[in-house]
């Protein structure tokens, strides 16, 4: 039950590390403020949700599985609000032909 | 070790980006990066207080106090200095790299037993009656620290405020902010109920874990900057008496109960026995209070 497990936070761990490595890769790569904001926010709020599911069979107690997802909702609530806002600011800044 | 190494390499990095930025925009955004990497190498050490306080203070206020400066920098360009001349800048290479040497090497000079206080600060630890070590050390072995930690708040906001021209004194603080709509008035809604439960838990398991009442307050202060910058609720006068008490209480409180530990231990800021934990309570809400509210009007500045 422990092999099965662990084997499973390793495996989204994994994954969610993939995820941030190609939201990082987006990040450098994409050519406007858009694309940028797209990679960042959907590839590494995808990428952390594994890594936080990957770590809940860890979790002390239901307490911790709780904060865990917690941190995982704010991260979502902080992004949903500030990338738009950089979106408005970016189009003011250079409107889309 | 890779992590570790990778962690050192990026504060170095950064570090060096900070100093030679040539915009102070850029040079910000790198120091709030700095802090960052910074409060994870603290947790790396296992210094998790530490690490919370330089992520919350270091970091994250300090960066939005910075950014705000720059932003008022910009708006006035200072004139340029002549450049300095040979001699100058020989002299100004030559003190640093003998600072860096000095500090370098009394760190590698350091004994391999450092010489430090934690073994009897754990042997009185069972006196304060709280569970975190370093929770013992702020509010009762190095109380004074904290108390001139807390007062020297109360004084910058005093020297904040005193910035406002005349007919600002009386006005709330800072700029007036614009009604946003959208996102961040979604956002100045949704948050502060949960910031604040997050900060009194931070503020609550500061007695036996890694939290406490600065890293509580940073929160806090978050919390009412937040509707604040959104337009949705403006700050209060600064003359309002409520304002002005919320500010000084915390200190005021900590020097009353020191002065009464005096009267009745002999020792100013000496915690009565018996007493030891409620008071120190008392005295941590209204420090938090008072912190939270001082941080919050310095972000938000002098009435302009």
């Amino acid at each position: 039950m422990s092999l099965l497990a662990d084997a499973f936070t390793v495996f989204c761990v994994v994954a969610g590390i993939g995820f941030f490595a190609a939201g990082t890769a987006g990040l450098l790569r994409f050519p406007d403020t858009g694309s940028r904001l797209h990679a960042l926010t959907k590839a590494d709020h995808l990428g952390l949700g594994l890594i936080v599911l990957g770590l809940l069979p860890r979790a002390e107690a239901l307490g911790g599985a709780f904060r865990l997802l917690a941190i995982w909702g704010l991260v979502l609530l902080a992004s949903a609000a500030t990338g738009p806002l950089l979106a408005r600011i970016a189009q003011r800044r250079d409107p889309p032909a | 070790m890779i992590v570790d190494l990778a962690l050192v390499g990026g504060i170095l990095a950064l570090a060096l980006g900070v100093l030679v930025a040539r915009q102070a925009f850029a040079a910000v955004a790198l120091f709030i990066g700095y802090g960052l990497l910074l409060a994870l190498a603290w947790g790396r050490l296992g210094l998790m207080d530490v690490a919370l306080t330089e992520a919350a203070i270091g970091a994250g206020l300090s960066g939005v106090l910075l950014l705000a400066a720059a932003r008022r920098l910009s708006a006035a360009p200072a004139q340029e200095d002549s450049p300095p001349g040979r001699v100058t800048r020989a002299l100004i290479g030559a003190g640093c790299a003998i600072l860096t040497c000095a500090v370098g090497a009394a760190v590698l000079l350091l004994p391999d037993a450092p010489p430090g206080l934690a073994a009897e600060v754990a042997a009185n630890q069972r006196a304060t009656a709280l569970g975190n070590p370093v929770a013992s050390v702020l509010m009762a072995f190095r109380g004074l620290d904290t108390l001139l930690e807390s007062a020297v708040l109360v004084l910058a906001v005093i020297c904040t405020v005193a910035l406002a021209p005349d007919q600002g004194w009386a006005g709330p603080p800072g700029a007036p902010q614009p009604q946003a709509d959208g996102p961040l008035a979604l956002l100045a809604r949704l948050l502060p109920p949960l910031g604040i439960v997050v900060a009194a838990h931070i503020f609550w398991i500061g007695v036996d874990a890694p939290g406490g009442k600065f890293q509580a307050a940073a929160i806090l202060a978050a919390m009412w900057l937040l509707p604040w910058m959104a337009g949705i609720a403006p700050a209060p006068p600064i003359g309002t008496r409520a304002l002005r008490i919320t500010v000084a209480a915390g200190p005021a409180l900590f020097i009353a109960v020191g002065l009464l530990g005096a009267m009745l231990t002999g020792a100013f800021l000496a915690w009565p026995s018996g007493f030891e934990k409620p008071l120190i309570l008392i005295v941590e809400v209204a420090l938090t209070l008072s912190i939270a509210a001082a941080l919050a009007l310095l972000v938000m500045g002098p009435r302009t």
